[in-house]
């Protein structure tokens, strides 16, 4: 057992959920008990979907219990058939029906006998898997699914399309900003006269999957979702495949460079070098914008990182390689692909930490106190109690993170988001040069908004009163700072002169 | 489908296929309400989930309540349930130091059959610190249900007094005393024990109180009250365990509904109420102006909190048409007083009688709401903003159960909920029409 109250990745079922509710036309049955259909609110609410969530359940009950799911699960999936006349039906396993032991794919099989719509099982162990790992896997086995039968009706259309051409593969509903990345990502390969094949899960129809194999290689923007899928297409057709987060300027440089060699390869050549620095320097405005005058002030700024594998490795590169920022420490939650996210970032900061104990987060933070926080929404918490501002850059996420208006992470126009998120994360260039220079215009007495209290030194109230003049944003650490000067130098009391002299010794 | 005709009221049952939160979530209000307690909810990622995201805000202000999550060397047994249950309930006292933990008992713990109820007195002894288990699991019971799991395990732990036979002088000596089970928001308690006290009656404590330590004597003999329609278990183990006598009352909720739940318990004690005509007519003059906007017009309630029959008979004293009332559970013991007054209300409404369908079908109910048409659906978040893209007016469910809604002093705050929508999408007319959906949109 684990004592926990966060979770920053949800459980397997949630992302075999998220896939099939991407895709049009498909239907997912949960077998869960009364109240597991939460997934449904968070579609309606969180993405504020106009459209019933194409998920029931299939309700685990008492009698369940006592004598199986029986019939019910295969009437269920009958039932749905009829009403809704969905192309695929995916039967989907919870907590609770993993460890009932049902023969769910015996249902699924008597079900396929009565239904016009295909029925597979989501070949996922809730004890096993997370919600990533899970949709990741879901996503595979939808293909391969839909591969295999095109390959035994013989429809399996393997010529390749004239101009070159690519599939988008992992842009999911509940995705963070999933939505607007893909409108950049269009933009991109447009630019680079790349025609799109196909786009999966989003509003995909599984008719279409059969038609994956004709496009010249792949593309996988996020590595949470897709990867397992680019690789089955590699294997079996010997599709290349560009698994590079077109997140930030170099990033970006990356993947088109990654696109270009893979052209070459098919005989298809292509330079996209003067593309590259046309946009880095005009179209988007983030490189200028480092450069300009302003963001000197962020020089020497830390801060720390935190989120999925995908954002916090792009996020991490982007602070330190494109705006100058130091990043004290970096991590993810995603501790099954930790390998890959160490030889991401290990040259970038001093430190990697991955866990996904929020409690461990919040502890570094309070320990390391950064300028700035780039993570989830539990860190965007942590920095509120710490006073210490947060850009939210990866889920898991709450409705402000589901923004109407265009807002894309990756591409060039991701890039000049990103840029505004993080100068808006730091205190503003002269403001922070006036706070210091008038002493803060904040002159409240909050000075144990802190999660690392506890110091048994005693503040006179004259340094209480200097210590509410210093900006609100580095009080706390000039507070911790000479307190431990105080308490390494056995002083019980900090009065004005052990400040001063607290100041002048400590080098931060 | 199931039907059943009970003194002219139709019942119906349906699949049970709905949308409703986990009882689990009463942790969420339970645990502000009794204020030295800590909720251990042992389960699986899903629940933790769900509390998670359906808790919103209110997990990042490092609530009294965690999630005990089972991991696959549990399930198969491999680890030991007292020894891991021990070490994380060392952990909360340590860190915590509450009054009471309570255990809450989820699918997966009925499944693998977690003694739970058999572990407790055990490491209660060895940790001293009482627990308490509830088993608010989706198996068994629907949302609102879970705190009556667990109001009605401590019923079992309310004091007993010198638990002395019940004789006559005992009742003399502390007139007119009575018990009110079902979990209050603060101020509503302190509102509700006013309008008691005006008549003459007092409250010899509520359960919950508001810390562990100051749960109520529960004497046999005692007459016991519930403020809410979901409370059938705890008024079961009251009368059955605790020997009390229990007051069958309409829910004070909407003014009739709280006239009708004070005069009954005078009725008990031979009091004449006094006042309480007057009360009630000032209160309805107060609610004209919403009343106005919602008299005539059509609800349809999907059901998924068991407010529903209380809330339905309110809207039709206002003047509303109910066309369904979808209820998770309906005890009609328990609710007895209540349904009876919904069909006065019809009566003196002269309106039909709407149908009460038991487990719900909420596939079939889109299907009857789009026939339909009504004015406005109470809802779960699951359909709301569906059915408000295709030009329907919703109301989500959930805030009546967060929302203050009992008493006279709160019938106004009923009336904010139900009109909002109304008025919020009359003031979108201009915009254009109200019908939102994509055009790849099945229905």
């Amino acid at each position: 057992m684990k004592l926990a109250y966060w979770m920053y990745a949800g459980p397997a079922h949630i992302g075999t959920l998220r896939i099939a509710s991407s895709f049009k036309n498909v239907h997912a049955i949960m077998h869960a008990p009364l109240g597991d259909d939460y997934f449904n609110v968070m579609r309606s609410m969180l993405e504020r979907d106009r459209n019933f969530t194409p998920v029931t359940a299939s309700i685990v009950d008492r009698h369940v219990l006592a004598r199986g799911s029986q019939e019910k699960v295969i009437n269920n999936i009958a039932r749905k058939d009829k009403e809704e006349k969905p192309d695929l039906v995916i039967l989907t396993p919870t907590c609770t029906s993993s460890i009932l032991q049902e023969d769910l794919s015996n249902f699924v099989q008597r079900a396929s006998l009565e239904t016009e719509s295909d029925v597979i099982l989501a070949d996922v162990n809730h004890y096993r898997v997370n919600e990533l790992q899970a949709s990741d896997r879901t996503l595979e086995q939808i293909v391969t699914f839909y591969i295999d039968k095109a390959r035994k009706k013989k429809t399996l259309d393997l010529r390749k399309t004239i101009k070159p051409s690519v599939n988008i593969i992992g842009v999911l509903s509940l995705g963070f900003h999933h939505h607007h990345d893909l409108v950049d990502l269009k933009r991109l390969f447009n630019d680079l006269d790349i025609e799109i094949n196909q786009i999966i899960p989003e509003n995909a129809s599984v008719s279409e999957l059969s038609k994956l194999p004709k496009a010249w290689f792949n593309f996988v923007p996020y590595r949470e979702a897709g990867l397992s899928t680019a690789e089955f297409l590699s294997k079996e057709f010997n599709m290349p495949f560009v698994n590079i987060t077109p997140m930030g300027l170099l990033n970006i440089k990356s993947a088109v460079q990654r696109i270009q060699a893979i052209l070459l390869q098919l005989n298809c050549h292509r330079n996209y070098d003067d593309y590259i620095d046309l946009q880095t320097k005009y179209v988007s405005q983030a490189a200028w914008f480092s450069r300009s005058i302003d963001c000197q002030n962020l020089t020497g700024k830390t801060a720390i990182v935190f989120g999925d594998s995908t954002h916090a490795a792009a996020m991490t590169k982007i602070l330190v390689k494109e705006m100058g920022i130091h990043v004290l420490w970096s991590g993810t939650y995603c501790i099954n692909d930790q390998k890959w996210f160490r030889s991401e970032v290990q040259e970038l900061c001093e430190k990697i930490v991955i866990t996904d104990d929020h409690n461990i987060i919040g502890d570094m933070i309070a320990k390391t106190e950064p300028n700035a926080i780039f993570g989830t929404q539990m860190e965007r918490h942590i920095g509120k109690r710490l006073n210490i501002p947060c850009g939210v850059i990866s889920s898991p996420v709450h409705i402000q993170n589901f923004p109407l208006s265009y807002k894309p992470f990756l591409g060039y126009e991701g890039t000049n988001q990103i840029a505004d998120l993080i100068y808006n994360s730091f205190t503003l260039g002269m403001e922070d040069h006036l706070l210091d220079l008038f002493g803060g215009h904040d002159t409240t007495e909050f000075l144990t908004d802190t999660l690392s209290s506890g110091s048994c030194v005693q503040w006179s109230s004259e340094a209480l009163k200097e210590l509410t003049k210093i900006p609100g944003f580095v009080r706390g650490k000039v507070k911790r700072n000479t307190e431990k000067f105080a308490s390494a130098n056995n002083y019980n009391i900090i009065s004005l002169e052990v400040m001063y002299e607290a100041k002048e010794k400590v080098s931060n | 489908m199931q039907t059943s005709i009970h003194n002219n009221t139709t019942f119906e049952c349906e699949t049970g296929n709905y949308h409703t939160f986990c009882p689990i979530s009463c942790v969420s209000w339970l645990y502000q309400k009794i204020e030295d307690s800590f909720f251990l909810v042992i389960g699986t990622k899903t629940c933790g989930y769900f509390l998670q995201n359906a808790m919103g805000v209110m997990i990042f202000a490092e609530p009294r309540y965690a999630m005990a999550e089972l991991e696959e060397g549990d399930i198969s047994a491999q680890l030991n349930d007292y020894e891991e249950l021990k070490r994380l309930c060392l952990q909360i006292k340590k860190d915590r130091q509450p009054g009471v933990i309570f255990w809450i008992g989820t699918c997966t713990t009925e499944i693998i059959k977690m003694d739970l109820e058999g572990i407790a007195p055990k490491l209660e002894a060895d940790i001293n610190i009482p627990i308490i288990v509830a088993r608010a699991n989706g198996l068994d019971y629907a949302f609102t249900q879970g705190e009556d799991t667990v109001l009605a395990a401590m019923a079992h732990r309310c004091p007993t007094g010198n638990s002395k036979q019940l004789t006559a002088e005992t009742d003399s000596t502390k007139p007119n005393q009575l018990i009110i089970f079902g979990s209050l928001p603060d101020p509503v308690v302190k509102q509700l024990s006013y309008e008691l006290k005006k008549q003459n009656i007092n409250v010899k404590g509520w359960l919950p109180s508001a810390r562990y330590s100051e749960l109520p004597t529960i004497e046999a003999g005692d007459y016991v009250i519930g403020v809410n329609p979901f409370l059938s278990r705890t008024a079961t183990t009251l009368m059955r365990r605790k020997k009390t006598k229990l007051i069958s009352a309409p829910f004070p909720i909407g003014p009739d509904g709280t006239h009708a739940w004070i005069n009954k318990i005078c009725s008990i004690f031979n009091i004449i109420p006094e006042g309480l005509n007057e009360r009630e007519n000032k209160i309805w003059e107060s609610l004209e102006e919403y009343i106005q906007l919602i008299r005539g017009k059509s609800v349809f309630f999907m059901g998924d909190n068991l407010l529903e029959i209380s809330l339905a008979r309110f809207l039709i004293k206002c003047g509303m048409i109910v066309y369904e009332i979808g209820i998770p559970y309906m005890d009609k013991r328990y609710q007895k007083a209540e349904l009876e007054l919904l069909v006065k209300t019809c009566n003196d409404m002269n309106i039909k009688m709407p149908k009460i369908v038991e487990k719900p079908d909420n596939y079939n109910q889109l299907d009857r709401i789009k026939d339909l048409q009504p004015d406005l659906v109470i809802t779960g978040m699951a359909h709301a903003n569906p059915l408000e893209a295709r030009g329907i007016n919703t109301k989500w469910s959930v805030e009546f159960t967060f929302a203050q809604i009992h008493g006279f002093t709160n019938s106004k705050d009923i009336l904010e909920l139900i009109t909002r929508p109304l008025r919020r999408n009359d003031g979108l007319k201009h915009i254009s029409n109200n019908i939102y959906i994509t055009h790849d949109a099945k229905n």
